[in-house]
């Protein structure tokens, strides 16, 4: 028996190996460093470090490659392409977007997150904890993983290691959404739900890749697609794993029916997981969905429409009314997420290339809108009993007059909620556009007509929020009731994500041209 | 008994997985159906390597062995620290997200 030395090309992993191997280094800073104040600083510095030398090791990939189509490292198990550069570009701008939120605190110097996750809350191990000042800066390896788990996500060929990049960034998520220091009992039930129902969709997306590799004795993305075209009558097996397999990647982008969890762990997650996880996964999910519809899938294009159609239908339905009667801003927001992700399934319609542009494009301006969106909710906060900072205040009500009181928060929050309604000027109007005009390309008109109604529905729950925040007074002792933060890096973040709206919004040509030129090179490459 | 034999054995356990997750109110018994899942995967990778008689199937079946350990910690540390919060596992019991 000769074992044969497989050769991989390292060079085209470089972005991911920084940031998986900065996550390992993480882990043990968290050994090795006993001030938690010294370790928090510290793996802010790393974790941001990491992720900015890897988004520059990203950009040089992008030019190196220079219209060439891209790298395919271990015969075709990963393929490191300009689409795969963009979405992994992408992935590490809400990264460190994500982190940065991580690290703010409160005027009362209190984190986001627990400062014991074993001890049960509320008990006397719990306040010694908090007095004692431990932290959980463990958040900051977890938050490289998962981001290193996505960029790895979106360039992976391989069904069964796309399975394995799936757990690699899912596990760290169900873990950061179990930290909350506030609201702790309700934070640890959003993480069994989310974990439950994520290893649910997990192995049901793996049986389907078992079937399809039955099916087709293949199973990296290219030679499926081949394989199902020389595949006379396509049997149950073929149908059902393909059915399998995309029903796991839309529970990831938290499409109706599969979208249980979405409400739950957005309103029990702490806010800044929220905010990275809301925008990362969904691009993260929508990356690898591209891929497998693209590559593999696509002489099932027929077979699979009417599942495509029924649940961006059933999504667009379900969030948009389901967020109208919500009185918790979490919850209105997981909802409308539930109504994006329909909005994304639309542009799958007749797999067109347009769709290759429209979607990084659209998962870009929404990612952007919901990391400034909901670091705006960390900086509104209940007073506590003994006038402290208390728990975020997330009622609908306790937002009332938010507009008189902080300008430049009510002001960015407005022109987040615009750009998830479509509204003109702002980001999401040219992704809304972008992504309806691939569904028309793709003879879809139906759908776009729903789209397009379901927009109009939703701009009324993001339209009463902004009347809330500018034109209703806000009532008697809310001031006391209710304090605004200024952490500064909050403020940055919801400053960068504003600023990036308003320009993706009015000049989006740029970017537009960026994900042109990715949008070509994977159609080439496959 | 031929090898598609043990790819009908596969659907059913994945089956019976399937129905634990969805019925059972227990989390720890919730938890197992989802390991039943994983492995009736496995078990169908397996059996259409040796259908086939290549080895790619085989070698999937020990990364997926990888990722179901993993997440037996990151579940179990889930379980637990709800238990300790609460005195209870049951999935019908902790009630505070709704709507």
């Amino acid at each position: 028996m000769n074992f044969v030395t497989p050769e991989i090309a390292w060079a085209p992993l470089t972005p991911i190996l920084i940031v998986l191997g900065t996550a390992a280094v993480a882990i043990l800073i968290e050994a090795f460093i006993k001030s938690p104040a010294t370790r928090r600083t510290v793996q802010l510095t790393v974790t941001i470090g990491a992720l900015l030398v890897a988004l520059g090791f990203v950009i040089v990939q992008w030019v190196g490659l220079d219209g060439s189509a891209g790298d395919v490292v271990m015969t075709g198990k990963i393929t490191v392409d300009a689409q795969s550069l963009a979405w992994q570009a992408m992935l590490l701008v809400f990264g460190i977007l994500g982190a940065l939120l991580f690290a703010a605190r409160t005027s009362d110097g209190e984190d986001a997150f627990t400062p014991l996750g074993s001890v049960p809350p509320g008990s006397t191990k719990e306040r010694l904890a908090r007095r004692a000042g431990l932290k959980v800066t463990e958040v900051f390896p977890l938050l490289l993983f998962a981001v290193g788990g996505m960029m790895l996500f979106t360039c992976i060929t391989d069904l069964i290691f796309l399975f394995v990049a799936l757990e690699l960034f899912s596990l760290p998520l169900y873990i950061m959404v179990a930290l909350a220091r506030r609201r702790r009992l309700l934070s640890q039930e959003a993480a069994l739900k989310y974990f439950l129902l994520g290893a649910f969709s997990s192995a049901i997306y793996l049986f389907g890749a078992a079937l399809v590799y039955g099916a087709t004795t293949q199973i990296d993305l290219e030679s499926i697609g081949i394989a199902i075209d020389f595949i006379p009558n396509r049997d149950g097996m073929l149908l059902a794993g393909a059915v399998m397999v995309v029903a796991g990647l839309m529970f990831k982008i938290g499409a109706a029916p599969f979208h249980s969890w979405v409400p739950d762990v957005y309103q029990g997650a702490p806010t800044p997981v929220t905010a990275f996880m809301g925008a990362a996964t969904k691009a993260a999910a929508t990356a690898a969905l591209v891929r497998v519809m693209y590559l593999a899938f696509y002489p099932l294009e027929w077979e699979l429409s009417w599942m495509f159609w029924a649940v961006a239908i059933t999504s667009m339905i379900i969030g948009t009314l389901a967020a109208l009667v919500q009185t918790d801003i979490k919850r209105m927001l997981a909802y409308s997420a539930v109504a994006h992700a329909g909005f994304i399934l639309v542009a799958f319609a007749g797999l067109t290339p347009e769709a290759l542009v429209a979607l990084p494009f659209y998962l870009l301006t929404y990612g952007l809108a919901t990391i400034g969106a909901f670091a705006i909710i960390t900086q509104v906060r209940e007073r506590a009993e003994d006038g402290g900072i208390g728990a975020e205040a997330v009622r609908l009500g306790q937002w009332a007059g938010l507009g008189k009181r902080s300008p430049f928060l009510a002001g960015a929050m407005a022109l987040f909620l615009l750009s998830f309604a479509g509204i003109p000027l702002t980001a999401g109007f040219i992704g809304k556009f972008e992504v309806f005009s691939a569904a028309i390309a793709g003879g879809a008109w139906p759908l776009v007509l729903v789209a397009v109604i379901a927009s109009m529905v939703a701009a009324f729950f993001y339209v009463r929020l902004i009347v809330l925040m500018f034109f209703t007074d806000a009532p008697e002792g809310a001031d006391e009731a209710i304090a605004v933060e200024t952490e500064t890096l909050t403020r940055v973040v919801i400053g960068i994500t504003a600023a990036a709206i308003v320009i993706l919004g009015i000049l989006p040509s740029g970017v537009l041209n960026i994900f042109e030129s990715a949008a070509h090179l994977l159609v080439s490459a496959g | 008994m031929t090898a598609m034999s043990f790819v009908y054995l596969a659907a059913i356990l994945f089956a019976i997985g399937a129905a634990a997750v969805l019925l059972r109110r227990n989390a720890i018994v919730a938890f197992m159906g989802v390991e039943l899942m994983l492995n009736a995967a496995n078990l169908a990778l397996v059996a259409f390597a040796h259908m086939y008689a290549e080895l790619d199937g085989q070698i999937m079946a020990f990364f997926v062995l990888v990722v179901a350990a993993a997440e037996v910690v990151v579940g179990l540390a889930i379980i637990i620290a709800l238990f300790r919060a609460r005195q209870t596992i049951s999935l019908d019991e902790p009630a505070e997200l709704k709507g």
